[in-house]
């Protein structure tokens, strides 16, 4: 039997790197008067489901997908929350 | 020498390159499609700019699941040439054949300007019709061509003089002519061997004079005097 997984995946520039988008925006909210914004990084969210016998094989399988394609090591960090979907038994369910 | 340029959904710059290849420098050349396995028969691999993939997720983030890609870095580990040219720069370092990221530009802007540049080495195929330390003028096109590595990739590339072009003005590279934020003003690197070589500026744009300038003439016309080499200068592999 398999678990649907939620995967919900924040993939977040190093601090090493500039964000200039981060910076504009920053400048953006001072305009509007939030001059009590100190920073502002900007990342991107991602999420996906995935199948897997169990959870360990789910964030297996995740950090694999992360370096290998939805995060660049060499400028970005990545973290990913799993949250396991409730079986819908109106649907039937796959055993 | 054979030329091939491959083609991905969202290139926009291989007839640049062919024009320059087939056309000026009249060497055999073609497009290969990014479906393509087989380009045992090439000397010269260049990925050309554009906007692979949409650069959907990243720049180039998408273009190294090719399949062709597989097949140009076996042409890189056999010593043979690879040419990134802006988003192909972007592909290299995305598939790890060249160090770093190519990130957001400092001010934000997409850049398309002409550009000067200082050549810092001319020892090697890609640079040897420059003089040392010759400053040339290249167009660069692009939004994401800040270079970034961490201080010890950037130690490296200085160490082992791999960093071929620098944005430089009179011949001085400085914060002020520094286009798009590169770190240590990198325009261009190559590997280690020296037959991979990323560079942001278009040297396919600036080979024929009624374009404005023929600068970028000479890195081609160096691949071609270097034919009659086995390998690169330095070539470790």
């Amino acid at each position: 039997m398999t678990q649907t997984y939620k995967a919900q995946i924040y993939v977040t520039l190093r601090p090493s790197v500039l964000d200039p988008a981060g910076t504009a925006v920053q400048s953006g909210l001072g305009h509007l008067g939030y001059d009590n914004v100190e920073q502002v990084r900007i990342g991107k969210y991602i999420e996906l489901l995935i199948r897997a016998a169990d959870e360990s094989t789910a964030r297996t399988q995740l950090d694999r997908m992360c370096d290998q394609l939805l995060a660049n090591p060499v400028i970005e960090n990545y973290q990913f929350e799993l949250t396991a979907m409730a079986i819908q038994q109106d649907q039937g369910v796959r055993r | 020498m054979k030329f091939g340029i491959v083609v991905f959904p969202g290139s926009n710059c291989d007839r640049d390159v062919a024009l320059v290849t087939r056309d000026i420098l009249q060497q055999p050349t073609r497009m290969v499609w990014h479906e393509e396995t087989d380009i045992a028969e090439l000397d010269v691999i260049v990925i050309p700019g554009g906007f692979s993939y949409g650069d959907y997720l990243r720049c180039g983030a998408i273009a190294q699941f090719s399949p062709v890609i597989t097949a140009v870095r076996q042409h890189a580990t056999a010593g043979k040439f690879v040419l990134g040219i802006c988003n192909g720069f972007q592909i290299l370092t995305e598939i790890g054949l060249l160090p770093g990221a190519l990130i957001r530009n400092r001010n934000l802007h997409f850049i398309c300007d002409r550009v000067p540049l200082r050549v810092e080495r001319s020892d090697l195929p890609w640079t040897q019709n420059y003089s040392p330390a010759q400053v040339i003028t290249l167009p660069i096109a692009h939004g994401e061509g800040c270079y970034h590595a961490d201080q010890d990739t950037l130690k490296q590339l200085e160490d082992n003089r791999q960093i071929l072009f620098r944005y430089c003005d009179d011949g001085e590279p400085s914060e002020a002519t520094n286009p798009n934020g590169s770190m240590h003003h990198i325009a261009g690197i190559c590997n280690k061997q020296g037959n991979v070589l990323g560079m942001m500026p278009h040297p396919e744009r600036a080979a024929d004079p009624v374009l404005g300038g023929t600068d970028g003439l000479a890195l081609f016309q160096g691949l071609l005097a270097a034919a009659t080499l086995p390998v690169p200068t330095g070539a470790g592999c």
